[in-house]
């Protein structure tokens, strides 16, 4: 069995939102930073995107070659924020909405992290036996 | 590890804005400080922000850094007080260019800003900790 399909999405989900949580991060400190623009990923397309380098592999070309069954999945691909209102210094973040996003993306950690945990859970009672 | 870049970026912010907190009280504190030379009275100082990149290993996510502190270019304020001590030979004081005003809504965003980064630093410790207790 691998370990990494039982898991499903929810690794890769986990990754993206500690990625997701590091640029709403920095949105947050650069509030007053002059010419700073907000920057966060589309959730949706860069979990499409990890998919599918999921899928791709590298090809062995010596036979001591360590196999690499999943490669890295790349950065994802960043968007700037659109403005409701920018600032006469050129900063376009919304501290309100960033807050927002970034309670929300907490919550969301927390709830991959409970997907996670489950399944950890459900392969150690099967491995115990109980 | 990249989770822990937040701290960085987090933290940087942190000093930043401490460094923002101590020129506004510099100000504050230094808003009566008269001279008779008007070149020679104090200026209000302003720190200027810069985003840097957190780490090397990473390409999200972006610091603060301080990139200078500058001095405001306003003229002092001329009083007439010739019985001063500090007046010049025509009875002139120099009293510095610090907006209280002003320094005030800096002082309260740098410490709104300072706590939005302590609650950033804080949900991000609890995030981290609830992962490492994954699978227990």
């Amino acid at each position: 069995m691998n370990l990494d399909a039982h898991l499903g999405v929810h690794a890769q989900a986990l990754k993206l939102r500690s990625q997701r949580m590091q640029l709403l991060a920095s949105n947050l400190a650069n509030a007053d930073t002059p010419g700073y623009r907000a920057r966060d990923i589309d959730f949706r397309s860069a979990m499409a995107a990890a998919g599918q380098s999921e899928q791709a592999s590298l090809q062995r070309t010596h036979q001591r070659h360590l196999p690499a069954g999943n490669v890295q999945a790349e950065a994802p691909v960043l968007q700037y924020r659109t403005p409701l209102a920018p600032a006469l210094d050129g900063n376009t973040v919304d501290v309100q909405l960033e807050q927002a996003a970034f309670a929300q993306n907490t919550v969301r950690y927390q709830a991959t992290l409970q997907f996670l945990n489950s399944k950890l859970r459900g392969l150690m009672n099967a491995i115990t036996g109980q | 590890m990249s989770s822990f870049n937040v701290f960085d970026i987090a933290g940087s912010a942190l000093s930043a804005q401490s460094v923002r907190l101590n020129a506004t009280a510099s100000n504050l504190a230094n808003a009566d400080s008269v001279s008779g030379d008007p070149n020679a009275v104090y200026r209000a100082r302003h720190p200027v922000f810069a985003a840097v990149k957190a780490g090397l290993e990473s390409t999200l996510g972006a610091g603060v850094a301080v990139q200078g502190i500058v001095e405001s270019q306003l003229a002092p304020n001329a009083r007439h007080e010739p019985g001063n001590p500090l007046a010049d030979a025509d009875g002139y004081v120099y009293s510095p260019n610090v907006n209280a005003v002003e320094e005030m809504v800096d002082m309260i965003s740098a410490s709104r800003a300072y706590q939005n980064n302590v609650e950033v630093m804080n949900t991000a410790k609890e995030m981290l900790l609830a992962t490492l207790r994954l699978g227990q």
